[in-house]
């Protein structure tokens, strides 16, 4: 049997696991798929190399489909988000200088107080302060506005949030053009173990299960292309589901660290994929349970709800409509495909496709087709609950 | 209005392979009456974009530091406006062309579209040729590596075998065709073996 060949653009990210195991395990084959996974230079690369055809599928910043179908940024063209690669696995750093401050303001340095670390940072450092994320349109972005804007800090004024290519951004801190960073694994540790910043805070922390990466498509691609796109996505959700077992993180971290994929010790990949992260250069290890998901929870469905989230921050700082940034991210995310092209591979579905976002204070079971789904926690660490139908509060 | 009504548009080309910058800026100098500056560093160009505050600004499209330019073009705002958008959002056809190329332009909204087509034309033609050359020369060290190790294997078949170096090329060749393999393969599998037994 021939097998139909699909061009998938990755950045080379622990994140990027469940596409690299479902190439490296087998998983795409299986579904009569040759999955080439093309490492790119950049995320307006993947995503400029999306929308004009020269690849099929990608692993994409959760924003990324939605603020491209809203008109921000890039070409005016739409992409659908089929699943959610990974939940949660961001970190936020500071310059050794300001971290200093902080320990000497009596921050806390448990890596989990998001608001008594965000006063103590907020309190100490110069304003404004300039933080570097690896793109305008990512959750390390979101994170940072929602965080640090609940605890006062005004944007722009106060909170200068500027785009570092990850791989630059110790050299960044060094020199002083940021002071302060949210990046993705590795690149944070990178920072820990080059000396010159240290870790503050799991993204977890301030949201406990916020998407981060999505599995994206050119708009009207997976209806063309069916077959093959349910074949992806079974691929990809056996891979999620294979990583989601503890057993079997050391292969994982084996595979990831290859010279194709991370180019790393292994034992860094490892930390990640458990959660224990140095976060500093003493070496200090901090654990945070679910400091990044695959598959637990529900982890790879991609809720219009969130999609929502996302689009009413977006729409807010960019002065865009509510309503309409809502409507064109519930068709952004697509719960409608995650069902039909998973149903047959076995995945759990849940009853609704949206939900309240930050309600679960703990792991609770909910209505889905085996009845065995368990949801939470959610929490934003300020406590508020955003409801995807009422919000223009 | 602005400088980019006016005057001579002001272009920006980060690139810092001195040749292939030299390169760009001649194609854009043939296409017409420009003041191009050239960015060679990598990391902290965005402040040397913030003093130029160029109408376009080209960059290869395989450039990590492209992500850069997206949040400049973002945070700017009309009065301090660098660099606005992606080539031009309905021109589709121009996009297509320009990725093909390997070039991303970031164009100031709102300028018209008969002053750009002759930089972005300009532009396409030259990041084309760069692109192609750079494969060429990709190719050219492939075969360049693909010699060399075919030469190890007739050198280790030559010991092995006691066989003339003709022979040698003779008993690889028919061993690629027979496995219906390309004799570079079946030569960097005969020198793997040869670095395992040792």
């Amino acid at each position: 049997m021939s097998l139909r060949r699909l061009e998938c653009g990755f950045i080379p990210l622990i994140d990027s696991a469940p596409l690299v195991i479902a190439r490296e395990l087998g998983f795409a084959r299986e579904e009569g798929l040759d999955l080439q996974l093309q490492a790119q230079p950049s995320w307006s690369a993947v995503r400029d190399k999306l929308a004009l055809g020269r690849l099929d599928a990608a692993h994409l910043l959760a924003p990324v489909p939605i603020a491209m179908s809203m008109g921000l940024g890039g070409m005016a063209l739409a992409l659908d988000a089929l699943s959610v690669l990974s939940m949660n696995g961001n970190v936020v750093g500071v310059s050794s200088r300001l971290a200093r401050r902080m320990a000497d303001a009596g921050a806390p340095g448990d890596f989990r107080s998001a608001a008594e670390i965000g006063r103590a940072l907020i309190r100490v450092c110069d304003k404004p302060l300039t933080v570097g994320v690896p793109f305008p349109f990512s959750m390390h972005a979101e994170l940072l506005y929602y965080w640090l804007g609940a605890l006062g800090l005004k944007a722009p004024q106060d909170l200068i949030v500027r785009t570092v290519p990850p791989p630059q951004m110790a050299e960044a801190i060094e020199a002083g053009t940021i002071e302060a960073f949210c990046v993705g694994e590795p690149w944070g540790s990178v920072a820990v173990a080059r000396g010159c910043a240290e870790l503050i805070l799991p993204g977890a922390a301030i949201w406990n299960f916020a998407p981060e990466k999505v599995l994206a498509v050119r708009k009207g691609w997976a209806e063309r292309e069916i077959e093959a796109t349910s074949g992806l996505m079974r691929a990809v959700w056996r891979a999620a589901r294979w990583l989601g077992d503890s057993a079997n993180v050391m292969t994982a971290a084996e595979i990831m660290s290859g010279a194709d994929y991370l180019n790393l010790s292994s034992e860094m990949v490892e930390r990640t994929l458990q959660g224990r992260l140095l976060v500093n250069a003493s070496g200090e290890e901090r654990v945070t349970p679910r400091f990044i998901e695959f598959f637990d929870g529900a982890a790879t469905f991609p809720w219009r709800s969130q999609a929502v989230w996302i689009a009413t921050r977006l729409a807010r700082r960019n002065g865009l409509d509510l309503e309409e940034a809502a409507a064109v991210a519930r068709g952004c995310f697509r719960p409608d495909l995650y069902r039909t092209c998973l149903d047959s591979a076995g995945a759990d579905m849940p009853g609704a496709s949206e939900k309240l976002e930050g309600a679960l204070d703990m792991r609770s079971p909910v209505a889905s087709s085996t009845g065995e789904m368990y949801l939470g926690p959610d929490l934003f660490f300020d406590g508020r609950v955003f409801d995807p139908i009422v919000i223009s509060v | 209005m602005t400088n980019a009504e006016t005057s001579r548009l002001r272009i920006a080309v980060i690139e810092k392979d001195r040749d292939r910058a030299m390169m760009i800026v001649d194609g854009l100098r043939e296409a017409g009456e420009y003041e191009v500056s050239v960015i060679g560093e990598e990391s902290g160009f965005a402040r040397r974009i913030e003093d130029l505050k160029p109408d376009v600004v080209l960059i290869d499209l395989e450039n990590p530091s492209r992500d850069v330019l997206e949040g400049l073009a973002l945070a700017s705002t009309p009065l301090d406006r660098p660099v606005a958008i992606f080539v031009d959002r309905s021109d589709t056809q121009l996009t297509r062309a320009a990725i093909e190329a390997g070039v991303s332009a970031y164009i100031v909204d709102g300028l018209r579209k008969e002053r750009i087509k002759p930089v972005l034309d300009a532009a396409i033609a030259r990041f084309g040729m760069i692109s192609r050359m750079r494969k060429e020369l990709d190719a050219t060290k492939a075969a360049l590596a693909e010699r060399k190790t075919i030469d190890r294997a007739k050198g280790i078949l030559m010991r092995a075998r006691g066989l003339s170096e003709e022979e040698a090329y003779t008993l690889l060749r028919r061993t690629a065709m027979d496995q219906g393999r390309k004799i570079g393969d079946v030569a960097s599998a005969i020198v793997t073996a040869a670095e395992l037994l040792r």
